[in-house]
């Protein structure tokens, strides 16, 4: 077996991802929104993705996508999908790929739901693109999906149009649209942001279910850390379009290494810990630039730990097994790995 | 004087005109039920609540944007009328979930933060430029960021914007509706302790909604439970997560997801017979999902019970028919919420 954190010897992961940047190309110069991400989620396994905003975790799963805008450039050593090569292949074959074996669900419902269109026709779009099924069938399809998100009355709201549903409505459709095909790997960007949390846990409960009967994989984009702590196997803390630590759930919340993961749990209210009505935790500072290069530790300027190292490139310290820290406090030998 | 409810609304109902799909003409949804509300000076008073309960909607009529069905919107016990709107703005404002769409891309954020201002025709342009810098000090923006425009700031730094816009009438009231939700945790904490902070120096008044409980917790006084377009349960922070009273309130407090790894996604327990809007349960709305539910619930809607504890409307508690809730001592009503 595989232990959870990343596939068994020899077994492909379902997606693989080798240094991948993002470069836009912008006025004062070019964006480095996305500086060399290596990642693999295999079959059945949730990996977490979180970081501050704007720090390139859309960006990062729309390049998987294929769906980046069309000035941004894209490059990694690898970017796979069930063994196939993603990078150089047609758009005709990408498009087969997208909303059939992989699917995304995006950050924003309403700029990715078309409003010229009914709920029901968006749903059945899908189906009808990348099977052969007939209207009905397809119909059927989106009203049992409707239900599982949690939609009642959903042959009704099949007429409806996205501006007469509420943010936590339009959501619950983009979860439905994206398992229309059945995928076998669903990247979803903030999927539960506009939920309560009554439907935001049944929600979870449709997701792990999928993983245990289907081996669904996920991709998880999200700011919630209850949500992290508690669906994710690994995690992947993003900062300034890199990752700064990677591990187990257990291991990222029990036992942070990066000066930025351990701001970011400080910056949540947990009953218990904080107090109410008292300041919370915060990290000062904003993001450095990515425009241009930057040739040191992103977390530099924001860090109470920075010590002279900082002002080099940091690598990677692998610590055990699918654990890696980026941070010069990390390093196991106390030079460079 | 200061007994009297800044902002309340009575016996408020709103309801939608929607189609039922082609052919089958029109039905009523009725977003809010006869809500009655009040909201105290200088508190905080969240509403949560499933998506799609109303919460909105609810916001909308107290913020003069939409006019309720039925009922009233009392300010300072004064009934509003349609005529009092530019009063109403000026003393009640709103902050949108959104700071990415709020703003207006085109203007700086010197021009968006002054609009309100040029609309009421506050002062000369002299003064409007000093209360917009004092503004943006109060928020926490450097005063070189006021010739930005939102598409070169950070989310944290949008979302301080919309902030200032809604602070530079000096309002009494502040409606926040997700105003932390499409953040991340840093942002969000920076936000939170922003708010709180601004509730002490300027003593202002909060309706926040929330769908996160962890921060419902952290800065609320009293919390507003919403279900199907009903006030079911309304109780000070504390009280409410130490010992909630209405079965869907304890729905809502099992599913928070703490940080804590190992935990999974707890079951709610609540089925997946999600109320449908357009037509309602009988009785008590939330019936065919409670846990506890009695053969009452399914045939008389509960009334609302007003007792040292806060108020709830639920046949398990209260002014009980007929030995349904022999369970429930019956406590002096005390509170007039
Ligand atoms: N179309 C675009 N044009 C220019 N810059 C962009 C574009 N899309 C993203 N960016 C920039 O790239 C960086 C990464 O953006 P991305 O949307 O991936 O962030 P994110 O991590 O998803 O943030 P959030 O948590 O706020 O969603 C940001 O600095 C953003 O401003
Ligand atoms: N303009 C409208 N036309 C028709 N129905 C509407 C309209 N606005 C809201 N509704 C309906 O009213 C109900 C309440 O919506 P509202 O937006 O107030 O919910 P909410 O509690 O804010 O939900 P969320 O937590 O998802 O934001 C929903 O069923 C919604 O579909
Ligand atoms: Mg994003
Ligand atoms: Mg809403």
């Amino acid at each position: 077996m595989s232990g959870g954190m990343s596939p068994g010897m020899g077994e492909t992961p379902l997606l693989a991802v080798e240094d991948l940047r993002v470069d836009l190309p912008l006025e004062q110069g070019t964006l480095h929104a996305v500086r060399g991400l290596s990642f693999e989620v295999g079959r059945g396994e949730t990996l977490c993705l979180v970081g501050e905003s704007g720090c390139g975790k859309s960006l990062t799963s729309l390049a998987v996508m294929g769906l980046l805008p069309r000035r941004a450039k894209r490059s990694a050593r690898r970017l796979s999908f069930d063994g196939q090569e993603l990078l150089g292949l047609s758009e005709r074959r990408m498009a087969a790929l997208r909303g059939n074996r992989l699917a995304m669900i995006f950050q924003e419902p309403m700029t990715s739901l078309n409003p010229a269109y009914s709920i029901g026709d968006q749903l059945e779009e899908a189906l009808l693109c990348h099977r052969r099924v007939g209207r009905r069938q397809a119909r059927e399809r989106a009203v049992h999906l409707l239900e599982r998100v949690g939609i009642t009355a959903a042959g009704r709201r099949l007429g409806q149009y996205p501006h007469q549903l509420s943010g936590g409505l339009r959501q619950r459709i983009m979860i439905a649209m994206a398992l229309m095909c059945g995928p076998e790997l669903i990247i979803a960007d903030e999927p539960t942001t506009a939920l309560d949390v009554t439907i935001q846990a049944q929600i979870l409960h449709l997701l792990l279910e999928l993983k245990r009967e289907m081996g669904l994989a996920l991709v998880l984009i999200t700011h919630d850390l209850g949500v992290v702590a508690r669906v994710a196997d690994k995690v992947a803390v993003m900062y300034a379009g890199e990752i700064v630590e990677s591990g187990s759930a257990v291991e990222i919340f029990g036992n942070p290494r990066h000066p930025y993961t351990r701001g970011l749990l400080s910056c949540v209210p947990v009953p218990g810990r904080t107090r109410p009505g008292e300041p919370l935790g915060s990290i000062p500072g904003i993001v450095p630039s990515l425009v241009g290069s930057l040739e040191e530790c992103g977390f530099r300027e924001r860090c109470a730990l920075a010590q002279a190292a900082c002002r080099r490139p940091v690598p990677l310290h692998r610590l055990e097994a699918g654990r890696a820290v980026r941070c010069v406090l990390a390093d196991p030998a106390g030079a460079p790995a | 004087m200061s007994d009297t409810p800044v902002l309340a609304l009575r016996d408020v109902s709103r309801t939608f005109r929607i189609s039922r799909g082609l052919m089958r003409g029109k039905a009523t949804l009725r977003a809010v039920d006869s809500v009655s509300l009040q909201l105290r000076r200088g508190e905080v008073l969240a509403l949560v609540g499933e998506s799609g309960c109303g919460k909105t909607t609810l916001s909308r009529i107290l913020l003069g944007l939409l006019p309720p069905s039925s009922g009233e919107v009392l300010i300072d016990g004064q009934p509003m009328k349609p005529a009092d709107r530019k009063a109403r703005a000026r003393r009640i404002q709103p902050v949108f979930q959104d700071p990415y769409s709020s703003l207006n891309p085109r203007k700086t954020v010197a021009q968006i933060v002054a609009a309100p201002l040029q609309v009421h025709q506050v002062g000369d342009p002299a003064g409007r430029a000093r209360v917009v810098a004092e503004t943006l000090d109060l928020v926490g923006l450097p005063r070189r960021v006021a010739d930005s425009y939102p598409g070169q700031m950070s989310g944290g730094q949008r979302q301080r914007v919309a902030i200032a816009r809604a602070l530079v009438m000096r309002p009494e009231v502040m409606i926040c509706d997700e105003p932390t939700s499409a953040l991340d945790v840093s942002v969000q904490s920076q936000i939170l302790n922003l708010l709180l902070d601004l509730q002490k120096e300027l003593g202002l008044t909060y309706l926040l909604i929330s769908h996160n409980l962890a921060v419902v917790e952290h800065i609320a006084n009293r919390v507003a439970v919403m279900y199907l377009g009903r006030i079911v349960e309304v109780a000070p922070t504390a009280r409410l997560f130490a010992e909630a009273r209405h079965p869907y309130t304890r729905a809502l407090l099992e599913s928070v997801l703490t940080p804590e790894p190992g935990l999974g996604v707890p079951d709610t327990h609540l089925g997946v017979a999600y109320p449908n809007p357009i037509d309602p349960p009988s009785g008590c709305a939330f019936h065919p999902r409670c846990p506890s539910v009695l053969p009452i619930c399914s045939q008389v809607r509960p009334q609302t019970l007003r007792d040292a504890l806060g108020r709830i409307e639920c046949h398990l508690h209260g002014p009980a028919p007929t030995g349904a809730a022999s369970a429930a001592p019956q406590e002096q009503p005390q509170e007039h919420s």
